[in-house]
């Protein structure tokens, strides 16, 4: 009875590397279930990034090309890897790196001092534009005005914008962002469930906004997080984890809580819901909203006026609820908005902004 | 048995932001070893400090919660089942904290 266990490989140290048959594993990957090694590990991370680079042409050669960088493990290994796979393949490309400010006092202050490190470590030129500056208002100053409530719409919002705007300022080509394959099972997720056709048609595209001034793109869409974070940990990359003190997090928190269960049983739930998210098809019957820019700033927007300077008339006129909700606009009028509000809790606050699609 | 615990991607918040820890931990009720199911009981009651279901779910850690055990996955030595030995190194790695 002893013995057949002791034929069960229960210790670390047992198994090879079913790539290179020389070296112990160290990794499980979900998306094959192969038991690989540190070294074939970083070879296929970094090569299968590489091949979706190349075969979505997400860039061309001699493109300026920022990377929004938060200081979180997604961007900080985005910004590896790529400063990597540029020099290494010749892509020819000259890489920035792009933050935004909020002005959250004991969160943002502290990730953008790590961003500063990897400007240093991987050579990258980093530009940091704040809410402050282009706003007017600091994160910290709107909670305070608005509580707790609907404050991720308005960072998410800002965000947004704050990182187009500094993405002309660096006059770059285009914007890569670290959204992994897990960020966008969830968001396919959530605009399923908020029944909102117009981001779900687009949340699974690897490139976005190719008709605005600044495009998009996403070269970590087929990456998993466990493998994000995995190699930023076997790498010691220099990374910041701390939750936002403003989010409440708690509609996306369930969508990403079931999405790890999910993970847990059948790890390539996550690829095939990205898989569902693609294949939809929008009936022509169904009214999508029409692009056009903001008469006040110029912004793409679908509406008169864009989220961002609705949003911000509200703040300035002391009626920050202006804009919540699906109630656009500024004709609403303050009786219509209140009347709406119940209607539309459901989808007011997408909450957590740091995932903008 | 002698362990160094580490918690890394936001979890050392859970424990006074202490991210290594080295401890002392034996088998309970005169087991023979001691497996990462009792490692991972031990943990809850005596370094989780605050918000536990943040760290566990049901008897394992919560998904997304990432375990390396000498550096190797947790998933490659039988998870919860994996016995431990004396100067173990296991890490734990959020995932779950910003991006």
């Amino acid at each position: 009875m002893e013995d057949m266990e002791a034929k069960e490989p229960r210790r670390t140290g047992t198994r090879l590397c079913c790539l290179c048959n020389q070296r112990r594993a160290a990794l499980k990957r979900p998306k094959t279930l192969d038991q690989i090694c540190r070294e074939c590990f970083y070879e296929v991370f970094e090569e299968e990034i590489h091949r979706v680079i190349v075969d979505n042409k997400l860039f061309n050669p001699g493109e300026r090309i920022a990377i929004g960088a938060s200081g979180g493990k997604d961007s900080t290994v985005l910004a590896y890897v790529l400063s990597e796979l540029n020099r290494r393949h010749n892509y020819g490309l000259d890489l920035f790196l792009l933050s935004v400010d909020e002005g959250i006092t004991g969160y943002r202050d502290d990730s953008l001092e790590t961003v500063k490190r990897n400007e240093v470590q991987y050579g990258l030129p980093l530009k940091i534009v704040s809410y402050k500056d282009l706003y007017g208002w600091t994160m910290d100053e709107i909670v305070k005005m608005i509580g707790l409530k609907n404050n991720c719409t308005f960072c998410g919002v800002f965000r947004r914008q704050a990182l187009d705007r500094g993405a002309a300022l660096l006059k770059v080509d285009k914007l890569v962002t670290g959204h992994n394959v897990d960020d966008i099972a969830e968001t396919v997720l959530l605009n399923i469930l908020r029944g909102d056709i117009a981001r779900l048609s687009r949340c699974t595209s690897i490139t976005t906004g190719e008709d605005g001034p600044i495009p998009r793109c996403k070269p970590f869409k087929y990456t998993y997080e466990k493998e994000i974070v995995m190699y930023a940990y076997f790498k010691r990359l220099d990374y910041f984890s701390t939750e936002c003190i403003y989010s409440p997090n708690a509609y996306r928190g369930f969508a990403r809580e079931f999405i790890k269960d999910l993970e847990r049983m059948r790890p390539r739930a996550i690829l095939d819901i990205i898989k569902s998210g693609e294949n939809f098809r929008i009936s022509t019957s169904t009214k999508m909203p029409e692009q056009g820019t903001c008469e006040r700033c110029g912004y793409i927007s679908s509406q008169k006026w864009c989220k961002a300077c609705v949003l911000l008339e509200g703040l300035n006129r002391g009626l920050p609820k202006l804009g919540i909700g699906r109630s656009r606009g500024l004709d609403n009028g303050d009786a219509k908005d209140t009347r709406q509000s119940s209607r539309t809790k459901q989808i007011e606050s997408k909450s957590c902004g740091t995932l903008d699609f | 048995m002698q362990l160094t615990l580490e918690f890394g991607g936001g979890l050392e918040l859970l424990c006074d932001s202490v991210k290594i820890h080295n401890v002392n931990v034996n088998p309970e009720n005169g087991a023979a070893k001691l497996i990462m199911k009792d490692l991972l009981a031990w943990v809850r009651a005596n370094l989780i400090k605050e918000r536990p279901e943040m760290f566990m779910k049901g008897d394992s850690v919560r998904p997304g919660i990432l375990v390396l055990v000498n550096d190797c996955d947790w998933e490659l030595s039988g998870q919860l089942d994996t016995t431990l030995e004396e100067k173990d190194n296991v890490v734990f790695i959020s995932t779950l904290h910003g991006g």
